[in-house]
């Protein structure tokens, strides 16, 4: 077993200060070229869109200008309402080519994080157990389901509004150029103030942005903690405490988010002086060059008009960049654990494990969770086919790290493991794991029918199975005096059922798999006496006929082992059967002694 | 309407700084309408009469304007977000307190997943109605209001000819609500059935990895990944519809005021100034109007999920202390069931009409078969669920006239699903008394036989240990919950078939613990060693929610019943071992 944290230090997870700079990039990049790319026909639709609606946005306020100008001058009634026309088949060419562009983007970017987190979801699944000790599922809870919704809007929508924005106000300069070039270079003096102000906000929003995304998760580990608590909390009467806790998490939450806020609060708004600064400088100049007759009045309306569809672009990108940044700082969390290799995965050219006899060898097996400190000295056995190893030691001394280690949930350090002569190392996971019986000291039960619980190793068993499997495990009797027997919804973690009947339903979920070898924690007790005898029962016959390396506290199994290993600080220390071993005098005789006296 | 009073009331306490943010609205509002008519007066009169020097005066006034609006902007976020964060903060607090004290019966049907949703997605949503939907609200009956009258006052036909399109944006407004919102709605129940799914597949990834069903859980969450994006896509079909429909429908106002007022200008009964800024006044009129579809689907969304997190904060608790409960101190410990009819779903009754007596320092062990309603007993005493019918009593006070906390403080359980938290192991062990000394954790593990590998840890009593406390063994959790008893110094005990899934050594350790800890208190043990029965002053053998059998060992072997099928069949094979053993009968 290994002590606490298991040494190594915490994943990753909350190492949330990242190195900000040159990030931005190569996430982008990444993202794109991972999970963008095959929507490139979406997008270039959607990008050819937005062209078409920011050239036609562009049109209104010149077809203004020209009424002003030559139209109204003239008193040609007929002119004014042919650019009525023009106007509003100009609107609604817009509203037509907005639904196609956003319809286009919007499922390209669902589509997007839908493969995303499809892939988060495959990766979580090949992740080995090392990690999931190391990491609260609360924090990667947050992962798959906030951080992923909150790159939906860069993923598309954000970037293809980027594009239009940019189209936007290169068009818009060019027109104001060709308009009048001197009223145009004085509107784009404003420009340098709007690159100052975005490039000091830049950082800073972004490291508010993590530091907001950081306490989110804090908030939500909290809770998922003390929901799943809440029975001990209200046990022991910490409802008082536990709420000032979470309040001060809750307070930090806040506090993060109160500093987002600020500097988003006044980033727009200056950025919106930055702009009505350039309407001033249109209005003074461009008011001048009429009085001196170089330029016509229209143009000064048009100006107006075209500036403030040059400033809301950037104001817009501004927007969009602090939903970037936000969206990037979730990326990155996303990605961190799409990068995390799993510690145990097959090797290359693994093969298929054969059909197996179920010979067991242990050779001199050396591991550690840190593997500058073992806790497993070099472990050496046989187990034959058919017999059963009780493994017996004081808690801590390695027997649950030993059938971890057999399982594969762990790989050993040195040393190897074979069945039937083969190293278990040198097979893919899934044909090792699909032939061992795992019964674990925590039963877990999952949502949905007991029916679907016990045939949760093999979907494909027949009804008939599944309630000979039950009947075998003494689990038949109480399953059909449930209210719709084997149909009865369990709820959360099988909450209604209790710790016995939960025990004889995962026996019958592994006896259903027919392993040749069964891998039994300490799963067979914590239940009272009564339950006790029928689970007795049912352990013999689920442990008949295969290898089975059982984690023994109980006197009735540990008579009944072919061979008990007795373990003791990562190292067998004596080898035998009951008689034996108690003849041998020494820490098993100490142990059985202590037991009973 | 409901649901939205009752929100209001929690951002209520903010009026003053909400009254102020209104204020700071109508004053930037009044500013922005100011701009289009410094405009109309630089087209209709400074550039006709030439006039340079007011030409510089008055872009200096359109520039002061907009320094001033946008201070008075950024106050007004900054206001308004305060107060919108400050809410939230409040409601999940609340939520918080209230999910703590929902009993037992709630959380025996609750998904932690879609809780977890409520408190933060749900309040999420909130804080944007709060922050950003009531703003908008506000800043557009503002604008609309003060619009309307500058555009009147300046041209009162053209504006009610601009009018035109209002109905039009209200109807595809009302249409979009109609239909957008029960999309987005579906939207939200998914994401909370991904979430259930997630979740649960994360706590059980040991399972599922053992039984190599990694892709059929992948499967299964594809399901639900799958209904989730197109649930989003329908929704984001109709926004994309509705949305540009109403910029369409601005730009056709705007179609008509170019007709009819150029035309107006030719007749001279207008300048071109005014045409101008009727233009800028139009779309200031309908953009508010326009925002008027976000925020009614802020609302509703805030709404729905008003009605979810209310429907926490509201739940009404079973189990509550009575208006003239009593407070104890130190309870002597005599517990007595009284006919005691219980039942989980109100029609099949777990428990038929139970006696019980125990005497302080008594110790009760009960036996059973599963489902016979032994847990259901001892659920009972610390009022986790309570009776249908009869009473159960402390000292001759019956348990729903005391103190809710009062009377769980004298009652220590530990129980069989051991959940420690994932904070240091000295926290763990004070999780009922936060103001014990370190001495005093030390000799409740000490007593509890935990102290020696705490040490051996290599922070000792401040190591860490992992969510559910992962890194630590099963008898070594449980010598933690039983340290964790015993710090309480509880009057009643209850031992929930917690003796075992350890080891031999370590279980003989947790039996000199046990032993400590019930001495002198009223204990409710499920038993299942043949000391406990031994040692036991009461033994019952529960059988279909009734008392089957009681008495002592001894007695109860005479009767040759129910007891006796156990005994032979279970604690026979004990006893067996120690007379091989030849030692030690005396357990």
């Amino acid at each position: 077993m290994g002590y606490g944290l298991r040494g190594g230090p915490r994943f990753a997870l909350d190492k949330e200060e990242v190195d900000l700079k040159n990030y931005d990039y190569n996430l982008i990049r990444r993202l794109v070229r991972e999970y963008v790319r095959p929507y490139v026909k979406h997008i270039l639709i959607a990008i050819f869109l937005m062209v078409f609606i920011s050239l036609m946005g562009l049109l209104g306020p010149y077809l203004i200008k020209v009424a002003i100008d030559t139209y109204i001058p003239k008193g040609d009634l007929n002119g004014i309402a042919l650019i009525s026309i023009f106007y509003l088949l100009s609107n609604m060419a817009i509203w037509v080519a907005s639904y196609w562009e956003t319809y286009n983007i919007s499922w390209t970017s669902q589509n997007v994080i839908f493969e995303l987190r499809q892939r988060l979801f495959e990766h979580l699944q090949r992740l080995s157990l090392g990690f999931y000790d190391r990491t609260e599922s609360g924090r990667i809870m947050s992962r798959v389901t906030n951080d992923i919704n909150a790159l939906s809007e860069v993923a598309g929508p954000g970037m293809v509004r980027i594009i239009g924005d940019f189209f936007t106000i290169f068009t818009t300069a060019a027109i104001m150029l060709t308009m009048n070039t001197k009223l145009a270079f004085i509107s784009f003096t404003t420009i340098p103030f709007i690159i100052i102000l975005m490039t000091s906000f830049r950082t800073r929003i972004r490291k508010a942005y993590h530091t907001v995304r950081r306490k989110v998760a804090d908030v939500n580990a909290n809770l998922q903690e003390s929901i799943s608590g809440v029975r001990v909390v209200q046990t022991f009467s910490r409802e008082q405490t536990n709420l000032q806790k979470f309040d001060s998490t809750n307070m930090e939450n806040f506090q993060a988010n109160m500093q987002a806020a600020g500097l988003h609060a006044l980033f727009m708004p200056l950025v919106q002086f930055v702009g009505s600064l350039g309407t001033a400088l249109v209005l003074w100049y461009g008011g001048l060059l009429v009085i001196d007759s170089e330029i016509s009045l229209g143009v000064v309306i048009a100006f107006i008009s075209y500036i403030q569809r040059f400033f809301s672009p950037i104001a817009n990108l501004s927007e969009i960049y602090n939903m970037i940044q936000a969206a990037l700082v979730s990326t990155e969390r996303v990605f961190s654990i799409l990068d995390t290799e799993p510690e145990v995965k097959d090797i290359e050219g693994a093969i298929e494990l054969p059909p197996i006899q179920g010979r067991v060898d242990f050779e001199n097996v050396v591991f550690g969770y840190d593997p500058q400190n073992p806790v497993i000295h070099g472990i050496s056995f046989h187990a034959e086919s058919g017999e059963m190893i009780a493994l017996v030691g004081a808690t801590g001394s390695g027997k649950t790290t030993t059938i971890n280690l057999l399982a594969r949930f762990y790989e050993a350090q040195e040393g190897r493991i074979t069945i039937d002569g083969i190293d278990i190392m040198t097979v893919t996971l899934s044909s090792l794991r699909r032939q061992l019986g795992i019964v674990l000291q925590d039963n877990f039960i999952f949502s949905g029918t007991v029916k679907e619980n016990i045939k949760y190793g093999r979907p494909d068993a027949s009804d008939d199975q599944v309630i000979a499997a039950a009947k075998a495990v003494n689990a038949h009797d109480f399953i059909v005096r449930l209210p719709e027997g084997y149909d009865t919804q369990v709820q959360e973690r099988g909450s209604r059922l209790s710790v016995g009947q939960r025990q004889l339903v995962s026996f019958a979920r592994a006896i259903l798999t027919d392993p040749r070898i069964l891998i039994l924690d300490e799963a067979t007790s914590s239940v009272d006496a009564y339950t006790e005898m029928i689970i007795q029962q049912a352990l013999e016959r689920l442990l008949k006929g295969r290898t089975s390396i059982v984690i023994a506290h109980r006197l009735s199994t540990i008579l009944k082992a072919d061979k008990i290993l007795v373990i003791d600080k990562g190292k067998i220390i004596e080898e035998g059967t009951h008689d034996e071993l108690l003849a041998l005098s020494g820490k098993y005789k100490e142990l059985y002694e202590a037991q009973f006296r | 309407m409901k649901t939205l009073k009752k929100l209001l009331k929690f951002v209520a306490p903010y009026w003053f700084l909400i009254l102020v943010v209104i204020v700071i609205m109508l004053m930037v509002t009044g500013i922005n309408l100011l701009v289009p008519r410094i405009t109309k007066i630089i087209i209709d009169d400074v550039i006709p009469s030439g006039a340079r020097s007011d030409l510089i005066l008055m872009a200096l006034a359109v520039l002061g304007l907009a320094a001033i609006s946008g201070g008075l902007t950024f106050l007004q976020r900054y206001t308004m977000e305060y107060v919108a964060q400050k809410t939230i903060y409040l409601i999940r607090n609340s939520l918080y307190d209230a999910l703590q004290r929902l009993p037992f019966s709630f959380y025996d049907s609750a998904q932690t997943g879609e809780l977890m949703s409520r408190v933060t997605g749900d309040v999420e949503r909130l804080r944007r109605f709060f922050g950003f939907g009531i703003m908008r609200l506000i800043t557009s009956i503002v604008t609309f209001l003060g619009v309307l009258v500058l555009m009147l006052n300046m041209h009162w036909k053209l504006t009610l000819l601009s009018f035109v399109v209002t109905p039009f944006m209200l109807y595809v407004i009302l249409q979009f609500s109609r239909k957008v919102r029960p999309a987005y709605f579906e939207v939200q129940q998914q994401l909370a059935n991904l979430t259930a799914v997630l979740q649960e597949n994360l706590t059980g990834i040991r399972v599922v990895q053992s039984f190599v069903q990694e892709e059929k859980e992948i499967e299964k969450f594809k399901l639900e990944n799958e209904a989730y994006l197109k649930r989003n896509i329908t929704a984001i079909r109709l926004n994309a519809f509705y949305s540009p429909l109403l910029n369409f429908l601005i730009g056709s106002g705007v179609v008509v005021i170019l007709w009819y007022g150029s035309r107006e200008v030719v007749a001279n009964r207008l300048t071109v100034g005014e045409l101008v800024a009727f233009n800028s006044y139009l779309m200031m009129l309908l953009t508010p109007l326009r925002f008027l579809s976000n925020i009614i689907n802020m609302y509703q969304q805030a709404i729905a999920c008003g009605d979810r997190i209310f429907e926490i904060l509201e739940r009404p608790s079973e189990i509550t202390n009575a208006s003239d409960a009593i407070e104890i101190e130190k309870a002597n410990g005599y517990v007595r069931f009284e006919d005691v009819w219980f039942s989980y779903d109100k029609e099949n009754f777990v428990l038929k009409g139970l006696n019980i007596n125990a005497e302080p320092g008594e110790k009760i062990a009960i036996l059973g078969a599963t489902g016979s309603g032994k847990s259901s007993v001892i659920n009972l005493i610390p009022r986790f669920y309570d009776p249908m019918k009869g009473r159960i009593t402390l000292d001759g006070m019956d348990l729903k006239k005391i103190d809710l906390t009062s009377l769980r403080r004298n009652i220590g359980m530990v129980s069989q699903d051991i959940f420690l938290f994932s904070t240091t192991i000295r926290e763990n062990i004070a999780y009922g008394r936060q103001n014990a000394t370190f001495e005093e954790i030390v000799n409740a593990s000490k007593a509890a036989r935990a102290h020696d590998f705490i040490m051996a840890l290599p922070k000792g009593y401040d190591t860490l240990i992992g969510e559910r406390g992962v890194g630590l063994s099963g008898g070594q959790r449980q010598r933690i919950a039983i340290a964790r008893a015993l710090l309480m110094d509880p009057t009643i005990l209850i031992l929930d078939e917690s003796t075992s899934s350890v080891d031999v050594e370590t279980e003989r350790q947790i039996q000199e613990a046990l032993e400590i800890l019930m001495e002198g208190r009223t204990s409710f043990i499920i038993a299942q060693r043949l000391s406990t029965v031994r040692n036991a002053d009461k033994i019952l053998v529960l059988a279909d929610g009734t008392i089957a059998e009681q008495g002592t060992h001894t007695s109860l072997l005479e009767q040759d019943g129910v007891y006796k099928e156990i005994y032979e069949s279970q604690f026979r094979l004990q006893e067996m071992a120690l007379e091989i053993n030849g030692e030690g009968r005396d357990v």
